[in-house]
């Protein structure tokens, strides 16, 4: 299946893309397997999203769909089903509570 | 003729400023990563091309780039900073077990002789190094675990490793700071770790002389003499003569010894230059006159350099890493500031001048003598 993902403009510039990112995932569409097949194809992403290390998501980091938070749900809940059809994308957020000034 | 390239890190991106000899006319170049906080850039001694920044923002973290280039064109490289063996905990600022977390880097050291050896200087407090330009880190885990880890507790702006001074007669021999730990060597090439904080007086600690705990700010060294160490602590400016065996005060007639930055004359070890601020609870400069102190005695006799300097209405501050000086015959001084000016003097600082006047807050300076 093809998700669709959009990026915040920071990440956009730092993996030198624009627009949406297109994904082709194998296997249950989630969280976890979106984000993994989004750091393959541009490694410089690693760590930006999640911790390297716990793979926690970053606290200033959301992920919308369909006009809902899925920021607090497990990595293994599986997506919306209009984001699993391509109908919607996968946001992700630069929270605005995000950074210091 | 020589070309000098000042490399600034500031709350909102990189910029590269670059002037011939003179130093009067410069190209500003940025920002680089806009919008991200740029603690760091510094260059490659072996390779000047080599750059290294440290880039990070709120949301998204630490990344960490590499121009090969001049800072051209740069590439992100590894930016994984896992902490070895058991993570283990420091004092947090209530004084109970706070376990490790990465959070930054503040500080990037290349090595005097690889252009892809550097240091990683981070929050909490911790070195790395990657030997493969950056393509991965491993930490020198025996500064955490050489036992005073436990004790040691954050400072106002968090518990980081800001500076890494490596020894240019002595490859095995590196000194860092922490705040609020105080400063550390190591013979081993990184492997082992011995606090060198004796002499070091710390009112604001509960047993003032303690081996660790104190909030030492930035040190400086002048190349041709590895064992003389110049420090700004919190309070108090100091000096060794021994490689950290031992510190005396040196900060004499200073109107307040308070202060972040600290560097050497290229050419005269015995040249020392500070900028004091008034505490620290006022973090600017005193009367809001902005004064780099020099004392070419080695410490303890300084003058006031204001030439070109506001002197009036002044309330900026200059963080520890925003200062550094080139090489060239008449040894320029470069310092930036949280109000976003870089000051530059071409005249190992008796007159200064603006280069830029309004950047975003500079957290780091760092020049270049290309030639």
């Amino acid at each position: 299946m093809v998700i669709r993902v959009v990026l915040p403009a920071h990440l956009r510039t730092l993996a030198r893309i624009s627009g949406e990112v297109t994904l082709d995932i194998e296997g249950p569409a989630m969280q976890r397997s979106v984000l993994d097949a989004l750091e393959a194809r541009y490694p410089m992403l690693r760590g930006t999203l999640r911790d390297q290390v716990n793979q926690q998501r970053r606290p200033f980091v959301r992920f919308f769909a369909c006009e809902e938070d899925l920021s607090h749900e497990s990595p293994d809940t599986p997506l919306p089903e209009a984001v699993v059809s391509g109908a919607e994308p996968f946001l992700i957020v630069g929270a605005i509570a995000g950074g210091c000034d | 003729m020589a070309n000098v390239r000042v490399l600034v890190g500031t709350r909102k991106g990189a910029f590269i400023l670059t002037s011939d000899g003179k130093r009067e006319k410069w190209d500003v170049s940025g920002p680089h990563f806009a919008g991200w906080e740029i603690y760091h850039v510094k260059g490659s001694p072996a390779d000047p091309n080599r750059l290294y920044a440290s880039q990070s923002s709120g949301w998204f973290g630490q990344v960490i780039q590499r121009s090969s280039d001049g800072g051209k064109t740069w590439e992100p490289v590894d930016n994984k900073f896992a902490y070895e063996g058991a993570t283990g905990t420091h004092q947090w600022y209530d004084g109970t077990p706070h376990p490790w977390e990465f959070k930054r880097v503040w500080h990037l050291e290349p090595s005097l002789t690889d252009p892809d050896t550097v240091y990683a200087g981070v929050e909490d407090a911790a070195i790395f190094r990657s030997s493969d330009g950056g393509k991965s880190w491993q930490e020198l885990s025996g500064l955490r675990h050489h036992g005073s880890g436990p004790r040691w507790q954050p400072g106002a702006g968090g518990m980081c490793l800001h500076t890494i001074v490596l020894d240019p007669s002595d490859p095995r021999r590196i000194f860092i700071a922490i705040s609020a730990a105080g400063a550390f060597r190591s013979d081993d090439a990184g492997e082992t770790w011995q606090p060198i904080n004796r002499g070091l007086h710390s009112q604001t600690i509960p047993e003032p002389t303690a081996d660790v705990g104190h909030c030492v700010h930035r040190i400086a060294m002048h190349p041709s003499r590895p064992n003389v160490l110049f420090m700004q602590k919190h309070w108090d400016v100091m000096r060794t003569d021994n490689a950290g065996d031992s510190w005396h005060e040196i900060s004499g007639n200073l109107p307040t010894d308070f202060g972040f930055v600290i560097d050497v004359h290229a050419h005269e070890p015995e040249t020392v230059y500070v900028v004091p601020i008034t505490s620290d609870s006022h973090h600017y400069p005193l009367d809001g006159k902005l004064r780099v102190y020099r004392s070419r005695t080695g410490g303890n006799e300084w003058e006031p350099l204001t030439k070109g300097l506001p002197q009036s209405d002044c309330y900026v501050n200059v963080l520890r890493d925003a200062m550094a000086v080139d090489s060239l015959d008449s040894c320029g001084v470069y310092f930036g500031t949280t109000g976003g000016q870089v000051y530059a003097s071409a005249d190992a600082g008796d007159n200064w001048a603006p280069i830029v006047r309004d950047l975003p807050a500079v957290l780091s300076v760092e020049v270049q003598t290309l030639s």
